[in-house]
């Protein structure tokens, strides 16, 4: 029975998304019930997966295998270990908020919006599960399209340019990721089996070229400085949903795929480069924390605080010790709800206001008193306080650093202040004050809905804050696992 | 009942009391907000008080709550460590907030966001309770940055306010510089001591002291101790961190007195005193501490006397008078940092809590040249700040006079580096403490009246214009002020009593008998202040007696006759020499240009860094070189590359000769 989770995960919100999309847009409620009702089954499918999950045990479970492509040996293997199992929930979570959050807001093509974002999800779950590197290749490339849909329909003003610089960007940096792979295939004897991979002996220089290919790919998606500038612009041009699953979500792909194949495939060229990738994840850090400040426009603002807070995960890491990697994961975890709910909170502004610059705001407390209040939880998740989400991971990840090297602990921890001053600067100039002009006078606090997923978001930022144990207690053996699989040379 | 459920209740019971009027504020109403926090802190005041009975009866306790997490062979727990130091500092804070809570009925009365007051100042109570009870150092961690929160939300409770939503985000701010290092300190402590449980980490305290930290090559002790004391100095409000804590009297003054004067501007000092088995063995991290208290002590000190703002007066004798705490610690005199404290925190209390009195009795006039005779038309304010007032300046026989005087002789007996600045300043200090408090006082309580001149006549700057079009209402002509209801003037009472009294009961046991023997670590042989204090100590009596001949009491005396000479006597004077000192005048006036400095220095160029970044790095280079650059390079090539389809056959025959033959002399050249 179990050994179904998986495919339930990736394919009932895939199947699911047709009928969706069979109705048609001129059924509204039907439709948007629909995929609530399938988004929900998605999300149930996975719980499964955390309660019947064995935190000892360091390999994969929830082990399926068919064959896929026989000519090539290729399988449809899937499965999960401590440290991609929570993804698959966290996305199929997310799903859930954004089908709620589109409920009202989108008013054109409603049902193909919905199909989209249940479609992505699957194909998300299947990156997620993915043990075939060509079946992870192909979820990973799939998901783009609806993205790139998402983004070009239903975005903004200059949706195409984004679109375009979003579609363009991933798959540019994925295509030698295919290049590597296919080597691997080969030198593998015909095997596409990750697990395979890892046991595969490989040279110095071939695994240097190996991680750079890889690493292009992944790189773009977390983004890590310099390859990161798609990502303001398709957030500001997406619509709220966009936002939050790419800021939840999409960026989590990209960190994935460095655990999945770059560290155990290739220890000895990540041991080899992390000083490189240890430098970049601190230039996110520290120059995207110091760019954050000068944005005039909030998702601009909240999406240079993403790939400043994804530095984090690329330096946790790369430094090679236990409280550094959980750190990175639980960063992660804690990233998709906060910066989902950031973009949220700007979601609920925009959809009354229809502006994001921070400078038309002023003052939005004395008419959206509640609101008011949960973007002050957000905010302050964002900027890393205790007993919220934000903060375990970066605590994690900084006594992880100080650990490895003072001063790179000591740039981490700039974001203590960074990360306070550019979330709450924009907070102070958009929420308190005054009621700035007519149109924030005329605001009208959350309705019952965006009470609904904002509370729901709330709570998980809350509870993992203050009880972060059962998340990380999943993660112990594989990441341990991983830890001493990196430890060990690969070279032949 | 258990003691575990009780050590439970104190901080959940006003935690409780905050959720609900912070959540359900609407439903249960103004009477029911007052009424459930109040109650609240009542609980857990009373809880402390057992606990305290308990204590004294030599139960100790550290133990966990739970596993918060576990990482790295790192078990990270929420747990409590009830032991003297812990107790003491939990009856001072549900003392004191009880006593601020209940005058908030009061003062607050007639403001629309009274429940959301009420849930914030329980909050903190939980938060700083969190912050006391910790066995460990992820929760002083979280029980810091807690009290941090709620401190910014106070400061900007009027948050239509201009200067309130900037003072609060400066406080934020500032403070996480301090936190900065307090994160580090506490991340090297977790690298080499492997564990964030203070008993732990105080058992290997000696291992510590042999190592040194690998990367930078500092002894590792010293760059522990001094980390963590940048933590205290945003805490403490310590030069140059302290630049936050007179912007705050921007929040309501009950919570000026609750958390900016008596309870978490302490945790600081707090902190260091639970840490004295870390910073006894650096000698370098106890000098700074004593070097910064003693900058502090002095400098805020000065600021106090040109202060018109009632309450910026008391904000200013509060970095002045955490100064002298902090200079108790660098001279490894913890207890008597820790006494200093828990007086201070009742006298202080009870001075900001009068300040507030004396406001509402102006309707909300705040500039103290606008006050005068007061005592007449509000006696019991009057007296129990004149009380306040005799404690802060060390007069002896009242509680501050033990604490400050125990000071002095501290740094006195300090052998350290800087001891002997730090002796001059917190002499000197005791003048200035003794000027600026008296000044405030005559001004305010004696002389003659002056409400009437109150209106649009003075404010020399923006900032006190936009304060005045915004709330200093001052009374109208012909108005007089008058007393304040029983719920302000009951906490001022019940304040003023531990303000006259409790040095005298308490310093025997607190600082010279074992009460802190268990908790506050002294390596007496290298720091022997204290066993020198102990050798003169003949009682609490004597002690007031022989402080009636020393020189810090001359100094007080002479504060308080100068003062009552300057501003009562003759008011003219104090003009005239404001005159002959002007550039003194204007470096005090613009508060040593701290902000100044921050402005233009930190929060400037921290913006304009960002922006060139943004505009230089990520649009020319990155998007406008490398992004569309690469672009633009396809699409020339693209175009360039177009012009060789020509459509015309004999120009690709003319190509495909051309090719076939280069091709061949090719072949045939090949070596």
């Amino acid at each position: 029975m179990n050994s179904y989770l998986l495919s339930l995960a990736i394919w009932v919100p895939v199947l699911g998304a047709l009928p969706v999309l069979a109705l048609g847009s001129g059924r509204r409620n039907m439709v948007r019930w629909l995929a609530l009702a399938v988004a929900l089954a998605g999300f149930a499918v996975t719980l499964p997966l955390y309660i019947g999950f064995d935190v000892h045990q360091t390999g994969m479970q929830y082990v399926e295998q068919l064959p896929w492509i026989p000519r090539f040996n290729l399988q449809y293997m899937l499965g999960v270990d401590g440290i991609s199992m929570p993804f698959v929930i966290l996305n199929s979570f997310i799903t859930v908020i954004v089908v709620i959050a589109g409920w009202d807001v989108i008013e054109e093509k409603q049902a193909q919006y919905m199909g989209a974002f249940l479609i992505m999800s699957g194909l998300v779950n299947g990156i997620f599960s993915a043990l075939d590197g060509i079946l992870f290749y192909v979820f990973f490339e799939a998901s783009l399209i609806p993205m790139y849909i998402i983004i070009g329909v239903w975005g903004g003003p200059n949706r195409v340019y984004a679109a375009i610089k979003f579609f363009l960007y991933t798959l540019l940096g994925s295509l030698l990721m295919l290049v590597a792979m296919i080597w691997l295939f080969l030198e593998a004897g015909g095997s596409a089996s990750i697990l395979d991979w890892y046991r595969l002996p490989i040279g110095l220089t071939a695994q240097i070229l190996l991680f750079i290919a890889f690493m292009l790919s992944f790189a773009v998606k977390v983004p890590m400085w310099p390859v990161h500038t798609w990502l303001p612009d398709a957030h500001v041009e997406a619509p709220t949903g966009g936002s939050v699953v790419l800021a939840a979500i999409a960026l989590k792909q990209g960190a994935y795929g460095f655990l999945r194949f770059s560290l155990p495939i290739l220890p000895d060229a990540s041991h080899y480069l992390a000083p490189m990738v240890i430098t970049l994840s601190l230039i996110a850090v520290v120059y995207i924390g110091f760019v954050a400040l000068a944005q005039a426009d909030m998702k601009k603002l909240v999406a240079y605080s993403s790939i400043s807070h994804m530095g984090f995960v690329t330096l946790g890491f790369f430094i090679f010790n236990p409280l550094g990697m959980e750190g990175a994961l639980v960063q992660m975890i804690s990233h998709g709800f906060v910066a989902g709910a950031m973009f949220l909170c700007i979601g609920v502004m925009y959809d009354r206001m229809h502006s994001r610059q921070i400078a038309d705001y002023g003052g939005v407390v004395n008419t959206m008193p509640k609101f008011a209040a949960f973007f002050m939880l957000f905010a302050m998740a964002n900027s890393g306080l205790p007993a919220t989400s934000g903060f375990v991971g970066e605590f994690m990840v900084v006594l992880g650093a100080v650990k490895f090297n003072f001063w790179i602990g000591f740039a981490a921890a700039t974001t203590l202040i960074l990360g306070a001053a550019y979330t709450l600067w924009m907070y102070k100039r958009v929420v308190f004050g005054a009621v700035a002009n007519d149109h924030v006078a005329k605001l009208t606090d959350i309705n019952a809905r965006e009470f609904l997923f904002l509370a729901v978001l709330a709570i998980c930022v809350l509870a993992m804050g203050l009880y972060p144990l059962p998340v990380t207690e999943v993660m112990h053996a594989s990441v341990d696992n991983l830890l001493k699989h990196v430890a060990v040379s690969k070279l032949p | 009942m258990d003691m575990k459920n009780l050590y439970l209740l104190v901080p959940l019971a006003p935690l409780f009391g905050a959720v609900l009027s912070g959540l359900f504020g609407k439903m249960i109403g103004r009477t029911g907000a007052h009424v459930v926090t109040v109650l609240g802190v009542a609980v857990s005041l009373v809880a402390s008080v057992l606990i305290f009975q308990d204590v004294q009866a030599g139960h100790h306790f550290n133990g966990a709550i739970y596993t918060w997490l576990e990482s790295g062979g790192l078990k990270l727990e929420v747990g409590f460590l009830i032991d003297p130091l812990t107790v003491m500092m939990m009856l001072v804070v549900t003392f004191v907030s009880l006593m601020v809570h209940i005058y908030t009925i009061g003062y607050m009365a007639d403001d629309p966001g009274y429940q959301r007051f009420f849930s914030y100042i329980s909050l903190f109570t939980f938060s700083m309770l969190m912050l006391v009870m910790s066995n460990n150092f992820v929760q002083l961690f979280f029980g810091w940055e807690a009290v941090g929160l709620v401190s910014y939300l106070l400061i900007g409770f009027w948050y239509t306010r201009p200067t309130a939503i900037y003072a609060n985000l400066k406080a934020f701010l500032v403070n996480r510089v301090g936190d900065f290092g307090f994160l580090l300190g506490i991340a090297l402590i977790a690298a080499y001591a492997g564990s964030l449980d203070y008993a732990t980490v105080f058992a290997k305290r000696n291992e510590l002291a042999a190592m040194t930290e690998t990367v930078t090559g500092w002894p590792l002790i010293t760059a522990i101790c001094i980390c963590l004391f940048i933590g205290a100095m945003g805490k403490s409000a310590q030069v140059p961190l302290h630049v936050w804590l007179p912007d705050s009297m921007e929040g309501p003054t009950p919570i000026s007195a609750l958390i900016h004067a008596a309870t978490m501007v302490t945790a600081g000092i707090f902190m260091v005193t639970r840490m004295s088995p870390l910073f006894e063995l650096s000698d370098t991290a106890l000098s700074f501490v004593l070097v910064i208290g003693a900058i502090t002590a002095l400098f805020m000190g000065f600021l106090g006397i040109i202060q018109n703002d009632i309450k910026r007066v008391v904000a200013y004798s509060t970095l002045s008078q955490l100064g002298y705490m902090t200079v108790a610690l660098g001279a490894s005199a913890y207890s008597v940092a820790v006494f200093h404290l828990m007086t201070h925190a009742f006298f202080k209390a009870l001075l900001f809590l009068g300040a507030g009195s004396v406001i509402m009795g102006c309707h909300h006039n705040q500039d103290i040249r606008y006050m005068g005779g007061l005592r007449k038309y509000m006696p019991i304010t009057w007296l129990t700040s004149l009380l306040g007032s005799l404690a802060l300046i060390g007069f002896p026989f009242f509680s501050g006079f033990y604490s400050k005087d125990s000071i002095i002789e501290a740094v006195h007996a300090s052998t350290l580096w800087g001891s002997g600045f730090a002796y001059f300043s917190v002499v000197a200090g005791v003048f200035i403490t003794a000027f600026y408090s008296f000044r405030m006082y005559f001004l305010v309580f004696h002389g003659k009246e002056r409400f009437s001149k109150n209106h649009h006549d003075h404010h020399g700057n923006q900032q006190d214009e936009e304060l005045s079009a915004d709330h200093h209402h001052g009374l109208a002509h012909g108005e007089k002020p008058h007393e304040s209801p029983w719920v302000v003037t009951l906490p001022l009472v019940l304040l003023a009593i531990p303000s006259v009294v409790i040095g005298f009961f308490t310093i025997q046991p607190m600082l010279f008998g074992d009460w802190f023997a268990s908790a506050v670590f002294v390596d007496e042989a290298k720091h022997p202040a204290m066993a020198v204090m102990s050798e003169e100590f003949h009682g609490a009596a004597a002690m007031a007696l022989h402080g009636m001949t020393s020189l810090p009491f001359m100094l007080a005396m002479s504060g308080i006759v100068l003062s009552w000479f300057f501003y009562l006597k003759r008011p003219d004077i104090p003009a005239a020499i404001q005159k002959a000192v002007q550039p003194i005048y204007t470096l005090l006036e613009n508060k040593y240009y701290f902000d100044k400095f921050n402005e233009v220095f930190f929060s400037g160029g921290a913006r304009l860094l960002g922006r060139s970044l943004w505009k230089g790095g990520d649009q020319v280079v990155i998007d406008g070189i490398m992004v569309n650059g690469s672009a633009r390079l396809v699409g020339w090539f693209a175009r360039t590359v177009r012009l060789l389809q020509t459509g015309r056959i004999y120009q690709y025959a003319f190509g495909m000769i051309f090719g076939v033959f280069a091709l061949l002399t090719l072949w045939f050249n090949r070596v």
